[in-house]
């Protein structure tokens, strides 16, 4: 922070201008997440148009493995719910136990975006690339669009892991935090639609 | 990739190889004059980097100044060609990628950088604001914008430029079709850019509803941040329509699927679907802060509040929500069948309904107002009658049956320019004229201006009337020539004519801004159109903090009521003692940002995915860099205010 020479800042001024930049940071996330929201369900208008034109090739029920999709869902929904006890002791103020819980988030991601390579190459090899067909080009970009969007929050996640570990937790990292969460969930609520709309009714006659 | 162009540029057409070559030229001119003026450093450190607002907003300025020049030239190439029947100034090839180029430019590289302009540069002051909320976020919009137009015009000199239209619709768009890389400039230049609009509407909202100054509620801030804030809102729920329509094309084109194939069951109609629900509403984006701007210059001009605040307001945001529902109006040719077609051609219609409130309030603000005619004034009074035009024939083109005779027909092009000339430009105009002395602390010269003013309109009418007919003799869009049986030389020369004549009046705005950077009038007041909102109660140009102190704002037209409360007596209570004021640093991270996003850019157009992968890792550790760095900005002390204050 520069000097300042004449009067000198308060450390009431400065807790009042931080508080009032993570407000706004807060918001702008909010808003951006809407603006995401509206990405998915461009793609997910896309998907439903087009989860009928396979082409001759492999349909939703030869291709979807319930076991796998659940799985799937059942890590994503439980690092939300590690997420939330993360920021829980955040609030608490206990940095040690946010930082397991932070850490176990991340590794439930990884494993989330591992089954999901594993899911995307075995349909490969089986013939169903996102070439072979429309239904393909619109499942693998929902789905990879999706999985992206999660690999980005682990590396978010990391980078906000080492923030914490440098600057503790103040306004900034707590709100950096706070978003990440509110990412994170949001992503869990997408992934809930994307398990409804695409393997739910993929795999129902 | 290399071959690629060298091939392309042996087999251009001359006036591409030309170009290429005054490209070049002027490049190498550019660097030489920096470096022989040694203003490297300059322009690094007070430019480049910078996240001050104001200073962001006079880039985007210059920058949409020197796209519409392009555009203008694009324009007048097709206007020359399609002045006499059976012309040979164009094949159809480089036809083709005029008017794809064109329609790209003015949209996204005009209008859009134009109103971004307008909005940085008066939306902090107007709600008595430091900066906007993210600063940092602002830079990187721009840079984002600035390089997706930088790719977007490389591709007439490096492989070749978009051939398939503005709105670029498969299965015309897809490599079966158009094999070279023209579309895949499209895709990417329009999708860097259009992440940093995403950004920005997002930095705006929280700007305006987080940022006003004490006192100043919803209800009394004024009308152009009401639109820019109705804008913003639109451009967070449109422009991920057009991230995943170009993000689909780009992947049939680049990947090989099947989204809008002819084959593998794709369906070209998706893709227009999702093009037109960006697109739609994307002409809202960019009227709904003209009207801001009118309101802001007919109030001033007129010296009177404006008429029915309210209800300015009420139609604003009906019409930002109403934008979502017309998409299907520009294709009811689809066969989407009488119930779907009905639907959006009432909604249609239905714009017209807020839009006509605004035009009577204008009207009744003028009413009994003391006018004043000066150039912001001239463009607004113009803007109106203009509008209502298009506006009337945009209604009959939204009338179902009656759009099965109009369209892609020359009716259509004339309607959209008129709306979006009259509408947009007019309004940008009036808007760049208003804001100008407190962008540079000088006015422009208002005799040149009203050459440009004339030349202009008259040009304008002189060139679109014409078109109107044209349509209804059975001209169709994107026609490169024309036999002359069919009737349509005469009208088509008297619209080139209009085009040369519009021409000239740009012509006339670069001379007018040239020779009052010189001789133009000083303003030294920082109000020279005795204005009503609060930037014109600072000096011109502003100090880059804006206000030293935040002022209290009790009333609508602040600055207004505190000059009456000057004039009766009234004083204003007397002012808190200043503090120190926090502003950010500036960063060249959001420059090397837009770098990185232009090379994935580049990469992907020519699919060189090591070129790609090595900018999309530079954009990733660009986002790395700023999480983890801990920049906190500056205070600035109060004796260097006052030191600022008083010079």
């Amino acid at each position: 922070m520069a000097e300042v020479t004449g009067s000198p800042i308060s450390n009431q001024q400065l807790f009042e201008h931080g508080m009032e930049e993570e407000e706004k940071h807060i918001l702008g996330f909010w808003i951006f997440l809407a603006s995401d929201l509206v990405l998915f369900a461009c793609l997910f208008a896309t998907y439903l148009l087009l989860r009928t034109h396979t082409d001759g090739g492999p349909t939703e029920a030869q291709l979807f493995d319930i076991p796998m999709f659940t799985l799937e869902t059942f890590i994503l929904l439980t690092s939300s719910f590690t997420c939330g006890l993360a920021v829980r002791e955040m609030r608490n103020g206990h940095l040690g136990r946010l930082m397991g819980w932070l850490a176990v988030t991340i590794l439930l991601g990884l494993a989330f975006v591992g089954i999901e390579v594993y899911e995307f190459i075995t349909y490969s090899l089986e013939g169903a690339t996102m070439q072979r067909s429309a239904f393909l080009s619109g499942f693998f970009t929902l789905v990879g669009t999706h999985g992206l969007h999660v690999s980005l929050g682990i590396v978010w996640m990391v980078s906000v892991g080492i923030q914490l570990i440098r600057d503790r937790i103040q306004p900034t990292t707590a709100r950096k935090l706070f978003n990440a969460g509110l990412y994170w969930h949001f992503l869990d609520v997408v992934w809930v639609m994307i398990f409804t709309v695409v393997y739910l009714m993929g795999v129902m006659k | 990739m290399i071959n690629q162009i060298v091939e392309y540029l042996r087999n251009a057409d001359p006036l591409i190889q030309m170009s290429a070559v005054a490209a070049v030229l002027t490049l190498l001119g550019i660097i030489f004059a920096l470096t022989y003026f040694k203003k490297w450093g300059w322009l690094w450190r007070e430019w480049i980097t910078t996240v001050d607002h104001k200073k962001i907003g006079i880039m985007y300025l210059i920058c949409a100044l020197l796209m519409l020049f392009r555009g203008g030239v694009d324009a007048l190439l097709m206007r020359t060609q399609l002045a006499f029947p059976n012309m040979n100034f164009l094949d159809s090839q480089h036809y083709n990628e005029i008017f794809s180029t064109h329609g790209t430019i003015m949209i996204l590289f005009v209008a859009m950088p134009l109103i971004f302009a307008m909005m940085n540069i008066a939306v902090p002051l107007q709600i008595g604001a430091r900066d906007v909320a993210f600063p940092f976020l602002n830079a990187v919009s721009f840079w984002l914008f600035f390089f997706g137009a930088l790719l977007f015009n490389l591709s007439f000199i490096l492989g070749g430029s978009p051939d398939a239209g503005w709105v670029s619709y498969p299965p015309l768009a897809e490599l079966s079709h158009s094999p070279g890389p023209g579309i895949n400039y499209y895709v990417l230049s329009l999708q860097i850019s259009g992440i940093g609009s995403i950004a920005t509407g997002i930095n705006f909202i929280v700007t305006i509803l987080k940022m006003r100054a004490p006192g100043m509620t919803l209800m009394k801030m004024p009308l152009f941040c009401w639109s820019v804030l109705a804008s913003c809102i639109v451009i967070i729920f449109a422009f991920p329509a057009l991230t995943v329509a170009l993000a689909l094309l780009g992947m049939d084109r680049i990947f090989g699927t099947h989204f809008f194939t002819m084959l593998h069951g794709g369906n070209p109609m998706m893709y227009v679907n999702l093009f037109w629900v960006w697109g739609h509403p994307e002409v809202y984006i960019a009227i709904l802060p003209v009207y801001g701007i009118l309101s802001e210059v007919v109030s001033t001009f007129s010296r009177k509040r404006i008429f029915g605040y309210k209800s300015m307001v009420a139609s604003l945001m009906l019409i930002s929500v109403i934008s979502y529902f017309v998409w299907v109006h520009h294709f009811f040719t689809m066969g989407a069948g009488p119930g779907v077609n009905s639907f959006f051609a009432v909604a249609s219609m239905a714009v017209g309904i807020p839009t006509g409130v605004k035009v009577f309030n204008w009207l009744f603000t003028m009413f009994r107002g003391r006018i004043r005619l000066t150039l912001p004034m001239l463009w607004s009074l113009t803007f109106i009658p203009c509008f209502a035009v298009g506006g009337a024939t945009g209604i009959m083109l939204a009338s179902a049956p009656a759009d099965y005779q109009f369209h892609n027909s020359y009716f259509v092009i004339a309607h959209f320019h008129q709306t979006l000339i009259g509408g947009a430009v007019f309004g940008l105009l009036a808007g760049m004229y208003y804001w100008w002395p407190k962008m540079f602390g000088f006015k422009l010269n208002e005799t040149l201006g009203k050459w440009a003013f004339w030349f202009f309109n008259i040009g304008f009418y002189v060139c679109f009337m014409p078109q109107y007919a044209l349509g209804f003799m059975g001209m169709t869009r994107r026609v490169y020539t024309y036999p002359a049986e069919t009737g349509w030389g005469t009208l088509n020369f008297v619209s080139t004519i209009g085009a040369y004549l519009m021409g000239i009046g740009f012509l006339f705005i670069v001379v007018q801004i040239l020779y009052s950077i010189r001789y133009g009038e000083r303003d030294t007041t920082g109000d020279p159109w005795d204005g009503r909102t609060l930037e014109w109660s600072l000096p011109s140009p502003v100090p880059h903090y804006n206000f030293a102190q935040i002022p209290t704002v009790n009333e609508r037209d602040a600055w207004w009521e505190m000059k009456q409360q000057r004039k009766e007596g009234i004083l204003p209570p007397t002012k808190e003692p200043l503090k120190p004021i926090h502003m950010p640093n500036n960063s060249s991270l959001p420059f090397f940002m837009g770098l990185a996003f232009f090379v994935a850019g580049f990469g992907l157009v020519f699919n060189q995915f090591i070129i790609a992968t090595v900018g999309l890792i530079g954009v990733v550790v660009c986002m790395l860099w700023r999480s983890l760095e801990k920049d906190t900005g500056h205070w600035i002390s109060v004796d260097e205010i006052k030191q600022m204050e008083a010079s």
